[in-house]
């Protein structure tokens, strides 16, 4: 494998995350429980959006097969997506899409400030601006699993199950394999273990500050990474993907 | 070889009459989104910075300066996008910041998108000015603003997002 290979993979793998999270989140639009809520899962949709067309254009730049980020969005199938598995989880409460962005708007926010110092200039520019949509979603994320933990028994409950249910997703956030430690080496890639360290010293904490637990269990789902999905995945893409695959070069 | 008869400081006077579409008593220069005009043998290149990932205005201010510039037979031009460096709201110019308070958008606060104590500021109300004011909503109408009420005078307003 060579650096470009590499770094194709690695901004490949970022766009994904970005992309699948961006539609599980514009699912929310008009479902949410308020209005303003409504506005802030689509604004977070949007900002991951952005990203993802960011990235998944660089990647395309990068690959020498010239692929737009469109290309790479909508004619890739499933086992050719690389986003963890976490994002591809349907959210059927509140309570499970909070939690589920405060585990991942966490992870972000670290891995976009270390990104910031990439060797590369334009994972850095990207970094640069998804740090900081990152931090605000980490922010109101964390807000709503405290109110939810330290809300009623019943929102409580249903935090908890939501913790219980997304734990052994959050492991594979932090898979290191050979594309990681190629860029690592170069200065490209971010070290996965040291924000880990810093993701889960923030967890440990915001967890019982929302009176919830973590699971004593610490078994970890895999798979994202070599392109096995759930079951989810499959579905997303089936939808999102309908139009081109049914009438390809459509344009708008 | 092509000839343009505009300088650069004329196309960028030229760009300052395109506004922010979303905010229009504001125009792209004072926003700080163009980063330069280049001009070469090959014709007009214009650099434009994104500001939000995402904001769906950016297609339209690339468009809006193709538009210009075409209209007054600047040509070949075209709009590089470039992400480095990464657009901030520093760059807004402080004459745009008094526009968007006459406007009655709270403007953003400087530097500050660099503090993690950012929820924590005081943002002061762009009608009374007061400091009693409480956040109703961090997301709002467009990826750049939140939502705020001033306790004052009760009113509702948009504050313009540290970025």
């Amino acid at each position: 494998m060579t650096e470009q290979q590499a770094l194709f993979k690695y901004c490949v793998r970022l766009g994904d995350n970005a992309l699948i999270q961006s539609y599980r989140l514009a699912e929310w639009c008009s479902n949410a429980p308020m209005l303003e809520e409504d506005l802030a899962l689509t604004n977070m949709a949007l900002d991951m959006t952005g990203r993802a067309q960011m990235l998944l254009q660089y990647a395309g730049s990068i690959s020498g097969e010239g692929q737009t980020s469109d290309d790479l969005a909508y004619r890739r199938s499933e086992p050719e997506y690389r986003n963890n598995l976490i994002s591809e989880l349907p959210d059927n409460d509140f309570a499970f899409v909070m939690v589920k962005q405060m585990f991942t708007s966490t992870f972000e926010y670290f891995l976009y400030l270390a990104l910031m110092e990439s060797s590369d200039k334009t994972l850095a520019a990207i970094a640069a601006k998804s740090v900081k949509e990152a931090r605000y979603h980490m922010a109101h994320t964390s807000d709503w699993v405290v109110r939810l933990g330290d809300g009623t028994g019943e929102s409580n409950r249903r935090a908890q199950e939501a913790v219980n249910a997304l734990w052994p997703y959050t492991g594979e956030l932090f898979e290191t394999d050979d594309v990681d430690r190629l860029l690592q080496e170069k200065g490209v890639a971010a070290n996965l273990e040291q924000i880990q360290i810093w993701w889960r010293q923030y967890v440990i904490e915001t967890i019982p500050a929302a009176k919830l637990e973590l699971p004593s269990d610490d078994y970890q789902h895999t798979g994202g990474r070599i392109g096995v999905h759930t079951e989810y995945l499959g579905h997303i893409l089936s939808e999102m993907q309908y139009l081109q695959r049914a009438y390809p070069d459509a344009k708008w | 070889m092509v000839k343009i008869s505009q300088s650069r400081s004329q196309i960028l006077d030229l760009l300052s009459s395109i506004p922010d579409p979303e905010i229009p008593v504001v125009n792209i220069i004072e926003m700080g989104m163009v980063r330069d005009v280049i001009l070469t043998e090959d014709g007009c290149d214009v650099i434009l910075m994104p500001t939000y990932n995402g904001c769906p205005a950016m297609a339209q201010i690339e468009a809006d300066i193709l538009v210009l510039l075409k209209r007054e037979q600047i040509a070949p031009a075209k709009v590089t996008i470039v992400l480095d460096p990464a657009w901030t709201t520093d760059w807004m110019t402080e004459e745009a910041k008094e526009k968007l308070r006459n406007y009655g958008i709270a403007p953003p606060l400087h530097s500050s998108c660099n503090s993690d104590q950012f929820a924590r500021n005081t943002i002061r109300c762009p009608i009374c000015n007061s400091v009693q004011t409480s956040l109703v909503s961090r997301f709002g109408s467009t990826p750049c603003k939140s939502l705020y009420r001033c306790d004052s005078c009760f009113e509702p307003f948009e504050y313009f997002k540290c970025h």
